[in-house]
C-alpha cells in the first residue's frame, strides 16, 4: 500500500495544475456569451463527486457523464461521442 | 524493458513509430481491424485493408524484428449499413487462415444501435464457428457504460463463447469491474484525453489487481501515443511497482491471452 505523503510528493503539483485548469475553463465559459448546453450541466454535476469523500470518485464522475439507459437506440445518426449524455429526448 | 503492444493501428503510423517501438523494447505488435476515419465505399475497400493487415504490415514490422499479428472484422462504426456488413463478413473467412490472424476484432458497439448489435452478434457467431479469439471495442465516452453492458450480455448469451478467450478493450473505472467479474479479460487504452491516462490505468491495477488485464496505446490516425505502454510502465516503476508486477501487465499478460491462439509465437528468449 502506498504512503499518502509519497502520493502527494509524486502527484500534488500535477493535480494542482489540472484543478486550476478546470477553474480557468469554468471562468472561460462564464466570460463567454450565449447559452451553455447539457455538457456544461453534466460537468457541474460531475464536480460534486470530487468533494464527496467517496473512494470511487473517478467512477462516479464517469457515470455522471454516461447514458444511464439500457436499451439499444433505434439507429446511429452519428459516429461521434461528445463526452456527456444529452438526455433521452436529444440522444 | 520488454513489452508487447496488444492494440495498435500501425497502418496509420509511420515507419519511425515502428523504429521507436522496437527501440523501446516492443516484442510484438497486434493490430485489430479498424475504421479508416472515413466510411469505405464497398467491400472491396475492406478486401484491400485485410490484405494490408495480413501481408504488407507484417513485412513492415519485420524490418524491425517485430512479429505483427492482426484481428479481422468490420468495425462497429461501419455497422449501421447491414448490407455492407454482410458483404464484409462474407470475405473475412478468406483471410482467416493467414498466419498472423489471431481472431475476430475489434468488434463491439459504437453508438449502441440495433444494427450495431445485429452485426456484433454475427461476428460473435463467426468467431464461435471458427473457434477464434475475440477482441472487443467498447464505445466512447458517454456511450461506454451502456455499450459495455450490452456487449457482455451478447457474449454471455452465446453458450459457445468462453469469457477467458475474449478481451474487452478500452475499460475505464466504471466498466472494468463488470468485465473482470464476468470472467473476461480487460484492456486499458492509454489516450491523452478520451480514455485512460497512465496514472488512472495504474490506479485501476492497484484496485483490481493485475490478473486478466493489459494496457495498450491503440495508436491510430488520431491523437494517440505509440509509446504509451512503455511510458506507463515507466510510471509504474516511478510509483514503486516492482519489476515483476510491471512485466506481468505489459508483457506476460498479453502473451497469456494471445497464446490461446496457436498462431501466436512466443517472443525470442521468452
Amino acid at each position: 500500500m502506498a504512503n499518502r505523503k509519497n502520493i502527494l510528493d509524486l502527484y500534488f503539483l500535477d493535480a494542482r495544475a489540472r484543478l486550476i485548469d478546470i477553474a480557468a475553463f469554468m471562468d472561460r465559459v462564464d466570460r463567454a456569451d450565449g447559452e451553455t448546453d447539457f455538457r456544461h450541466d453534466a460537468f457541474r454535476e460531475a464536480l460534486k463527486a470530487l468533494d464527496s469523500g467517496m473512494a470511487n470518485r473517478a467512477e462516479k464522475v464517469l457515470l455522471s457523464f454516461s447514458d444511464p439507459t439500457d436499451e439499444p437506440i433505434p439507429a446511429a445518426t452519428t459516429k461521434a461521442a461528445c463526452g456527456a449524455w444529452p438526455g433521452a429526448d436529444n440522444a | 524493458m520488454r513489452y508487447i503492444e496488444p492494440h495498435a493501428h500501425m497502418v496509420s503510423r509511420t515507419t519511425d513509430d515502428y523504429q521507436a517501438m522496437a527501440m523501446a523494447g516492443c516484442q510484438a505488435v497486434c493490430e485489430p481491424a479498424f475504421w479508416a476515419g472515413f466510411d469505405r465505399s464497398s467491400a472491396k475497400g475492406f478486401y484491400d485493408y485485410f490484405s494490408q493487415l495480413t501481408q504488407h504490415e507484417p513485412r513492415r514490422a519485420s524490418m524491425f524484428g517485430m512479429p505483427h499479428y492482426t484481428w479481422l472484422c468490420i468495425n462497429p462504426k461501419e455497422s449501421e449499413d447491414l448490407a455492407l456488413a454482410d458483404e464484409v463478413l462474407a470475405i473475412i473467412p478468406e483471410f482467416m487462415d493467414s498466419p498472423n490472424v489471431l481472431g475476430i476484432g475489434e468488434i463491439g458497439l459504437n453508438k449502441n444501435s440495433r444494427n450495431e448489435m445485429a452485426v456484433l452478434e454475427k461476428h460473435v457467431d463467426l468467431a464461435a464457428r471458427r473457434e477464434q479469439l475475440i477482441l472487443v471495442h467498447t464505445p466512447h465516452l458517454e456511450d461506454k457504460r451502456k455499450g459495455t453492458r450490452l456487449i457482455l450480455d451478447v457474449l454471455k448469451g452465446d453458450s459457445r463463447i468462453r469469457p477467458e478467450r475474449c478481451i474487452i478493450d478500452h475499460v475505464e473505472e466504471h466498466t472494468v469491474k463488470m468485465v473482470l467479474d464476468d470472467g473476461f479479460w480487460a484492456g486499458m487504452t492509454l489516450y491523452p484525453e478520451t480514455k485512460c491516462t497512465a496514472n488512472r490505468a495504474i490506479d485501476i491495477l492497484e484496485v483490481y489487481g493485475n490478473e486478466r488485464i493489459w494496457m495498450n496505446s491503440a495508436c491510430d490516425w488520431g491523437i494517440s501515443v505509440p509509446l504509451a505502454v512503455p511510458r506507463a510502465a515507466q510510471e509504474m516503476k516511478h510509483r514503486g511497482n516492482d519489476h515483476r508486477f510491471v512485466d506481468k501487465v505489459v508483457y506476460q499478460n498479453p502473451i497469456e491471452f494471445m497464446s490461446q491462439s496457436p498462431r501466436f509465437i512466443l517472443p525470442e528468449g521468452h
